[in-house]
Formats: structure tokens, sequence, C-alpha cells
């Protein structure tokens, strides 16, 4: 009695057009894993343990000890709370100012070309740049910042604003909000060419007037692009790093030193790769309750 | 067709492989010269380009090893060179080092032992103070190259006017610059690095052993904060409360105070020797040509002591993971060479210390402008040089004490509750 052999399966067109299409796949998913998933997975087997700089492998398994250390520690919570402040107050006025600019620009008024082509400038500008020149307008004996308020009255002696470490967070914020408004103007006014006229234009016969319009008519119809440039910006800002590198150096008295920064602190000023992969799984977990948050508005129900 | 484009296809993903794996490998030129790479700083020493000189100069003379050189700041110095110590083998064959880092880089295993690579007669040549900088345990890492400490610097036309003499107290600073501030000469008298950087702790380590303080004792425990310590940042924040001390130099670091100082906003200041040559000789980088002094860093009355200063110096040393140590090596010994550092004393000079005397001097002083004045005050202020603890912790510690100062200083804590927690620090980073 012989056994007959199984013969393969000839593969269906599915199956087929499945497996090729793996193998096209192939190169790109080994280039994202590589970039992207392997680092993250290294980055999180680090945090476990205390490896040093000066030797790069997972070396010195400590369990949750790094994130124990630092959820405990006030030097990390303080600089939670100053990246949030930074956070809050940058986006917020980033999104009052860049409303404004885009319904200035979707007005139309005289020269609105030339505005709206001379916004991109300073979104066009790379971060270190801007830091740099922010830096000079903000020195105490020769920036722009002092004269320009000492010809005006408003101070009586040049100030020496990157010395006082509530001044000095502020005046970071004004920097990265003059660079990122373009970026929010210029999503909102996309968004209001969209919205169509006739809306607004029934509304104005009904006698409505230009605030009822703008609360019952464009600001729900914005929404969308809102939260879009509101999570885009709040992502980047909670992770601010460059800006305040150039300006401030995380000073004075560590009054700018954000979660980024302490990072940077921890892993290179102190060699600490494991301590400063723990954090970097931390700025991760505050992100994601963050992007949770956005998500949950901006897929409400009566926002589809 | 199925079979052509799978065939097409493994040929490009054959080739990618192929691509990739070369990329990884990329071996060493055979043939061509080997390049040897430098990591500097734009900041003190000579300039950028005095250094790019240099470099061309030994390209031409060695034409089997070409070396390529990058500058940073200082303060992105030592995070840059840990941070290419992270590959195999690493970004730099030959980086400069501070004092303060030979400690933790030895321990990370990080520098060549160039102890047997130097001869006697180089041995002996050289300061036994520089080789100090380079050594850790009795073994060498590296040529001591920039030897430098901060200097006393004065505008002596605002000095005539107040009609006052050179300080040679703090006490006599503080009544001269009250003198300065009341006449209107200038708004601050005194400009400083109180940045949150190393300046920061090097301004307070020469206030401190001018006060007769110390930063740790022999047993290695920490001594500045004791009351020689709370008395200087007491006496820093005094300086500041009073309008005495620009209030910008809690947000300055060493080149801050050079702009300042040579666009004649401050009477005082003080500054490693480079500074000497740009305010004092050079019209395009300063407006006080001709008008600044040089002079001893002064004590305060009653420590005992008629100066004191803070040791900044720094050596070039050769990578041990470096495939290319030798040629590096080659490079180290011509730029620290004797004939090259006269050659470049205008911003730096020479650890050999048998142009210090006699004939030597003389021509030493007669190289360029800035020596006649330099070298006189480098001999006599080098007695009164003080360094930083050598431990391997250093980087973080700084940090803490960079903080402690700040904290003071913009009143968020008390002298010495801000010493007293970074010497904690000191204790926590020792115990580990």
């Amino acid at each position: 009695m012989s056994i007959p052999a199984v013969k393969p399966k000839p593969m269906t067109l599915t199956q087929q057009r499945l497996r090729d299409g793996f193998w096209l796949l192939f190169p790109g998913l080994l280039v994202i894993f590589g970039i992207t998933l392997f680092p993250i997975i290294y980055t999180f087997v680090l945090s476990f343990t205390e490896t040093p700089i000066s030797n790069p492998t997972p070396q010195g398994f400590i369990g949750i000890r790094n994130y124990l250390y630092f959820l405990t520690n006030s030097v990390f919570w303080a600089a939670i709370r100053r990246t949030l402040y930074f956070t809050i107050v940058s986006v917020g006025v980033e999104l009052i100012l860049g409303m404004g600019l885009a319904l200035l620009i979707h007005a139309r008024p005289f020269g609105w070309q030339f505005l709206r082509t001379s916004l991109i400038i300073p979104w066009a500008i790379p971060t270190i740049v801007n830091g740099a020149m922010w830096r000079w307008i903000y020195n105490a004996d020769y920036g722009a910042l002092n004269g320009l308020l000492f010809q005006l009255g408003m101070i009586d002696r040049y100030r020496a604003w990157l010395s006082e470490p509530v001044a000095a967070m502020n005046l970071v914020i004004v920097a990265d909000i003059w660079h990122s408004v373009p970026f929010i103007a210029l999503i909102l006014q996309a968004a209001l060419a969209t919205i169509p006229r006739e809306l607004e234009e029934a509304a104005a016969v009904d006698g409505a007037n230009v605030w009822q319009r703008f609360w019952n008519i464009r600001f729900p119809l914005l929404q969308p692009a809102i939260l879009v440039a509101l999570v885009i910006r709040t992502v980047e800002a909670f992770r601010v790093f460059d800006i305040i590198y150039v300006i401030t150096q995380g000073g004075p008295a560590f009054g700018t030193v954000t979660i980024s920064y302490l990072t940077y602190l921890e892993s290179f000023s102190y060699g600490r790769l494991g301590g400063g992969a723990a954090l970097s799984f931390l700025i991760s977990a505050f992100t994601l309750v963050m992007a949770l948050l956005y998500i949950q508005l901006l897929y409400r129900e009566d926002l589809r | 067709m199925r079979a052509v484009s799978r065939l097409f296809f493994v040929v490009v993903l054959l080739a990618v492989v192929v691509m990739s794996a070369a990329g990884c490998a990329a071996p060493q030129q055979a043939g061509g010269p080997k390049v040897v790479k430098v990591l500097a700083m734009q900041q003190a020493g000579p300039t950028p380009e005095e250094m790019n000189a240099i470099v061309a100069k030994f390209n031409e003379s060695s034409p089997d090893v070409k070396v390529e050189i990058e500058y940073v700041s200082y303060d992105a110095l030592h995070d840059k060179i840990v941070t290419a110590m992270a590959t195999n083998p690493p970004s730099y064959d030959v980086v400069l080092v501070d004092d303060i880092w030979y400690a933790e880089f030895v321990k990370n295993g990080y520098l060549w032992d160039v102890t047997d690579k130097i001869d006697q007669n180089t041995k002996q040549e050289v300061f036994s103070t520089a080789w100090d900088i380079t050594s850790v345990n009795g073994r060498i890492y590296g040529m001591p190259w920039l030897l430098d400490q901060k200097y006393f610097y004065y505008n002596t036309e605002i000095l005539e006017k107040a009609g006052v003499d050179v300080p040679q107290t703090w006490e006599d600073l503080i009544e001269a610059s009250r003198k300065i501030k009341e006449m209107g000469l200038v708004e601050y008298p005194i400009v400083w690095s109180w940045a949150q950087a190393e300046a920061a702790i090097c301004d307070f380590v020469a206030l401190l052993y001018g006060n007769g303080g110390s930063f740790v004792d022999s047993n290695g425990n920490p001594t500045f904060n004791n009351e020689k310590g709370v008395q200087v940042v007491e006496w820093m924040v005094k300086t500041v409360d009073e309008g005495l001390s620009n209030p910008a130099s809690i947000s300055y670091v060493e080149e801050d105070v050079r702009n300042v100082f040579s666009q004649g906003k401050a009477a005082f200041a003080l500054n490693w020797l480079y500074m000497y040559d740009l305010a004092a000789l050079n019209p395009d980088e300063s407006q006080v040509v001709g008008k600044v002094g040089l002079g001893l860093v002064p004590a305060f009355k009653g420590s005992g002591v008629p100066s004191a200063t803070i040791n900044g110096s720094m050596g070039f040393s050769v990578i041990d993971k470096s495939p290319n140590r030798e040629a590096a090596w080659e490079y180290v010994k011509f730029l620290t060479s004797e004939p090259i550092q006269k050659e470049y004393s205008a911003h730096l000079l020479p650890v050999w210390s048998g142009n210090y005397e006699g004939q030597a001097l003389e021509e030493l002083k007669s190289l360029n402008e800035s020596n006649p004045v330099t070298v006189p005050a480098f001999s006599a202020q080098i007695v009164y040089s003080h360094v930083r603890p050598k431990v391997p912790f250093y980087p973080e510690f700084s940090k803490a004490l960079q903080l402690a100062l700040q904290e003071a200083l913009t009143k968020q804590k008390s002298p010495a509750q801000a010493l007293n927690d970074a010497a904690a620090k000191w204790n926590e980073l020792a115990s580990k």
C-alpha cells in the first residue's frame, strides 16, 4: 500500500497576487523596519538598562528603575511643567494669530498675495537659524529688542531678558510662535477657501452679523482643519529642543529645560543612554495621550 | 512575461542588497592618502583661519596623510565627542579635549595611551603642569596644546577718566566700579561669563581661590560650599544687585564677554588669553583698540593670596579605536610642535618651557604685537592658576554646580542652600 504523494495545491490567483505583493513591498518594509521599528525596539530595550554611551550595546538590566527614578524626580516634573507651559502658550497663541492671519488673507485686502507669500519666510527658515537670530535680538547689550523698547520709551534701561527664568521661557515661546504661525495660517487659509460663499451670503441675507457668521458657519466648518493643525503643532511643541538649545542652552537656572532638553542632557552630557531612552519613552507616553485626546475630538460623531 | 518581471525584480533586490552592504563596509581607499579627521573648537585659542592654515601646511608636508578639520563651539564639544565615540570606527581620529574631560574619556577608553610615544626631550621641554592636563593615573593620553587661564582685562580709557588705579583686590574693583557707574562712564562696569555653562564654573573657581577657598580637599571631598564659597556667591549676587556686574552676565559665555568689552561697554572683564589680541589690537573686532590693559586677576582682601585664576588648558588626543592612529599622532605632534606654536602665539602661548627664559623669551615677545604684553602676563599669572578636579563624573557635576550658581543669581535659592545642594550631588556621584 502506498501513500499517494501530496501534490501541492496550485495557488489561486489571489494568493499569487498576495505573494508577489509581499515580495514587492519587502524592500520597503525592510527600510521601514531598519529606520523606524528597529530603533524604537532598541530604545525600548535600552530603557530597562543602565547602558553608558561609551558602549551602546544594551547592558546592565535594571528593570523599571529608570522609569521610577524619573517619575519620582522633581527635576523631571519641573521639566514636564515647563514643557506643558511652552506647548499650551505657544500653540494657543499660534492658533489665535494663525486664524487672524488666515481670515485676513481670505478677505483679500490690497496686497494679500504679497502677505501670503511673505508668510512662508519664517516657516522656511531653519529652526537653528531662527534661534540664532532671536538670540541676537534678545541680547541685553546690543539686541534689537532692547533698542526698540528703549526708543519707544517702554523701558528706561536695557533689560537682561535671558537672565530671568520666566522672561527667558516666554521669549523662547515668542521665537517659536514667529516661526510656526505661518504653518497654521496657511492650513486654515486653505480650509477657508473650501467653504462655499453661498452659505455666508445666505446668512448675511438673513441678517447674521460678521461675528455670528464666523461662529456659526466658518468656525464649525474649519474645525477639522483646526484639529489637524493643533495635533501636528502640539506634538511638535511638546518635543521642542533645537530652539532652546540655540537661544538659552536650558538656562538660566534650568528655567528653559524642557523634557526633550532633559533627555539630551541625560543621554549625551551625562552619558546615560538607558536613562535617556526611558525619558524618550515617557515623552512618547505623554504625546500618545495627547494624540488620543485629539483623535477623540477629531472623530466625534457630529464632525464627520 | 511573469518570468521576465520576476527576474527583473530579483535583479533589483540583489542590487539593493549589494549596494547597501558595500555602503556599510566602505573600505579605506587603497593607494590614496590616509584621511585623519580632526574635531576642534571655535572659541579661544587660534581662530579657525589659523587652524586651517596649520592643516594646509601639514597636508603639504605629508602627502600620505590628509587632515580634515571640523569646528564646534566649546559648549558643544564634549557632547559631540561622546556621540561620535558610539560608532566603530569613530567619526574622528583626533579630538580636542578639555582638562576636565580627560578622566571621563580615559575611563570610557576613548583615548589612545601615548605615554611611550613621547620622547624624553619632549617630556622635559613641555611644562610639567601641561602634562598634568593630559595625564590620568600616571599615563599620558595626549599632547598639551592650549595652556590657558583667565586674565584680568580692563579698559584703560575708562579707568583714566574715572581717575582710579588698576584694582589689585576685588574690594578695590568694587570701589572703582562704583565710581565708574556714578560718573556714568558705563552702565555696568563688570561683565562676566556666568551663563548656564562651564564658563560660570571658571569664573567661580577664580573667585573661590581668590577668597582663600578651594574646590575639594585632599581626600576629594567638596569644600567649595564652605563659608569661603558661600561668601563668594553672596558677593556675586550683591554685585548684580548693586548694578556693578552686568545682569546679562547670567546669560553670557566668553564670546559675549568679548563682544561687550570690545564695544567699550564694560570697564572690567575676565577672559582667556585670545581676547587680548582681538580686543586690544584688532580694529575689525574691537572699538577699544589701544585701550586694553591686562593684569593679575584680583583676590579678596585678607585671603592671603595676591591673585587667583582658573586654569583652562586643553590637549589634542588620538582616538584609541581610530584605524589611523599613527598618522593621527603625526598630526598632533605637528600641531603642538614648537615652531608651529611660536608662529601662532598671538592667540595661544607655547607649552614649551624653554621659550620663557633668556634669549628665547625676548624672541617670543618679538614674534607679534600682542606677545610683549601677554607673555609677561602669562608668566606672572600662571603661578596663581587653579585647576578643577579631575573626576570621571565631572560633566554631570558641573551641570549641578552651574544650576546652583544660577539659582543663587536668580534668587531662587540662598547661596548656601544652592552650594550645599551641588555638594550633595557631588557626594551622590562620587559614591556611585
